[in-house]
């Protein structure tokens, strides 16, 4: 078992979520925020659950990554409520809604394929040995919007190494769970569930790449994609699977899920990349949310920003053909 | 006559009714974009006024259209006295979902908006809607009814392909789920089916 403290001890050197609650949520906190939340609810429904600050276990012993960005992170009302979580539904708003009741412990894993310790295994076994990280990345959507997320996590490559791939393994595979009845967006066709994504054994190796169990220091909530997801900072967000369900070692490439589904708009690589435009929209610029009406897009850089570390990954290869 | 001052007076009571209706969409946008209290248009507040404009833009084409239908289906034929003012409001959304994009979105970037417009076929289509609309409305007039005659039917038949490149444009935009556009687009093909008739 994970040895959790009680809320009132937190490790001082993680980011406190309080230090970024905004004026607007201190008003919220005393109650003036009603009509607003009544009126607005009318346009549109709302995330009621990431309405309500912060929630969820707070986690021991969470040392600093140097690798985090200094860029402040968003707000945790903006993260857990604006989500791209299609196994709860398409809206953005979706999945802090209908993922409250998801419950995510117990949660075991498959580990498969080509590697010498494949086998079933329980989350405690799995993240448990492991130091937990703060990694504050900055996070790029697809859809051309970015956040800063203060994640908490275990390298992925320390994962890997204890199921000890062999010289065949090429790939990295991981499924989400597939569970309609827990994840009422797998209800409806939208993806060919369950969700699919992979990398390359480098990629998985590279030290950025983690595996997120918190957020905020926190538990991760439902619908960032509890208990445990992958987060790949320099690829666009839907790379970063969530609730982790299988890990697979392949000698092929797996099709991902959105490759699948749109081949000509999304590529196993989906690395950042302001010159490689999805067909349908720019991806030179993006919206960072939680900056207001006024603030406009910025310019999106190559690998997300993380080109120093990661573009060594990708030498000799076409990125345009390589989407 | 007796009846035609009771009913014009129910147009003028009714009227600026349907009027403040017609705006309180947008003032609901507007309370949550200003508001302290805030929130009200969520984590990305551009993205989501884009959003309910370019809704309500379709809606008041759908109820413009929905109009003729009606009438033929209940005989109430005062139904046409409210048409214009729903035609205008669907230029109005329109209008403020195109600045909403033009001036919040890209931030009056000329280079930027004219790169979509040509090279971004949801927008292309987008635009073509407005434009089309830009006639529709200028000859809404009582004046411009009388003055264009049997070619203002001609001309106002443009609406039709207005609502299409509307629903088109709501279509090619959606990343996966279609569900809604689709909506939209079945209760347009129900409106303009309706107007079909077989050559007698
Ligand atoms: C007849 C005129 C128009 C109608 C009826 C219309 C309607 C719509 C609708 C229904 C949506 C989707 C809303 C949603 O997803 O909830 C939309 C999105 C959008 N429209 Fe329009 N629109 C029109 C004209 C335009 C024009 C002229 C432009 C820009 C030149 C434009 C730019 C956009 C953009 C950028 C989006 C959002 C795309 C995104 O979020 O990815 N539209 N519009």
């Amino acid at each position: 078992m994970l040895i959790r403290q009680k809320d009132d001890v937190r490790s001082s050197d993680i980011t406190a979520e309080a230090v970024y609650l905004s004026r607007r949520d201190l008003i919220k906190a005393a109650g003036i925020g009603v009509t607003g939340a009544v009126i607005s609810g009318s346009i549109g429904s709302r995330a009621i659950a990431a309405e309500n600050g912060p929630v969820g276990k707070i986690m021991a012993s969470v040392t600093k990554s140097p690798l985090s960005t200094a860029e402040s992170p968003n707000t945790w009302t903006d993260i857990t409520g604006y989500n791209n979580y299609y196994e709860f539904g398409t809206g953005k708003d979706d999945p802090s809604r209908f993922a409250v009741d998801f419950a995510p412990q117990p949660w075991r894993v498959k580990v498969s394929g080509e590697c010498n310790k494949p086998g079933n295994y329980n989350y405690e076994d799995l993240v448990s040995l492991h130091a937990l990280e703060e990694r504050i990345y900055r996070l790029r959507c697809v859809e051309a919007w970015s956040m800063v997320i203060p994640w908490v996590g275990i390298p992925l490559a320390s994962l890997v190494n204890r199921f000890e791939p062999n010289s065949n393994a090429r790939y990295v595979s991981f499924k989400t769970l597939h569970a309609p009845s827990r994840m009422p967006g797998q209800r409806r066709r939208i993806l060919d569930w369950p969700y699919v994504e992979g990398l390359t054994m480098a990629e998985a190796m590279h030290p950025l790449s983690i595996i997120a169990v918190g957020l905020y220091g926190r538990e991760l909530p439902n619908q960032n994609g509890a208990p445990m997801r992958l987060v790949v900072p320099w690829k666009y967000g839907f790379k970063s699977i969530k609730a982790i369900a299988e890990i697979s070692f392949t000698r092929k490439r797996p099709r991902s899920s959105w490759e699948q589904a749109a081949p000509s708009e999304y590529g196993f690589y989906a690395n950042v990349n302001p010159q490689v435009d999805h067909p349908r929209w720019s991806q030179a610029r993006e919206r960072p949310i939680g900056a207001g009406l006024f603030a406009g897009k910025k310019p999106t850089l190559m690998f997300n920003g993380y080109a120093e570390q990661v573009a060594s990954l990708y030498t000799g290869l076409d990125l345009r053909k390589n989407y | 006559m007796q009846i035609d001052t009771s009913l014009s007076n129910f147009y003028r009571l009714t009227k600026p009714l349907i009027l403040l209706l017609g705006l309180l969409p947008l003032l609901i946008l507007m309370l949550g974009a200003f508001n302290i209290t805030d929130h009200g248009l969520g984590a990305n507040p551009i993205e989501k006024l884009l959003h309910e404009l370019g809704r309500w833009a379709l809606k008041f084409l759908l109820l413009t259209l929905a109009i003729t239908p009606l009438r033929r289906w209940t005989g109430w034929n005062w139904l046409i006295r409210y048409r214009r003012m729903l035609g205008l409001f669907a230029f109005f959304y329109a209008v403020i979902h195109f600045l909403t994009y033009a001036v919040l979105d890209q931030g009056l970037d000329i280079a930027a908006i004219a790169e979509d417009i040509v090279k971004r076929p949801y927008i292309t289509l987008g635009m073509t809607g407005l434009s089309l609309l830009i006639p529709l409305a200028l000859t809404s007039t009582r004046g411009m009814v009388r003055r264009l005659g049997r070619n203002w039917r001609k001309l106002h038949r443009l609406v039709y392909v207005v609502a299409i490149a509307g629903v088109w444009h709501f279509y090619w935009q959606v990343k996966l789920d279609t569900l809604e556009p689709l909506f939209y687009g079945l209760i347009l093909a129900v409106l303009l089916l309706s107007r079909w008739r077989p050559r007698r």
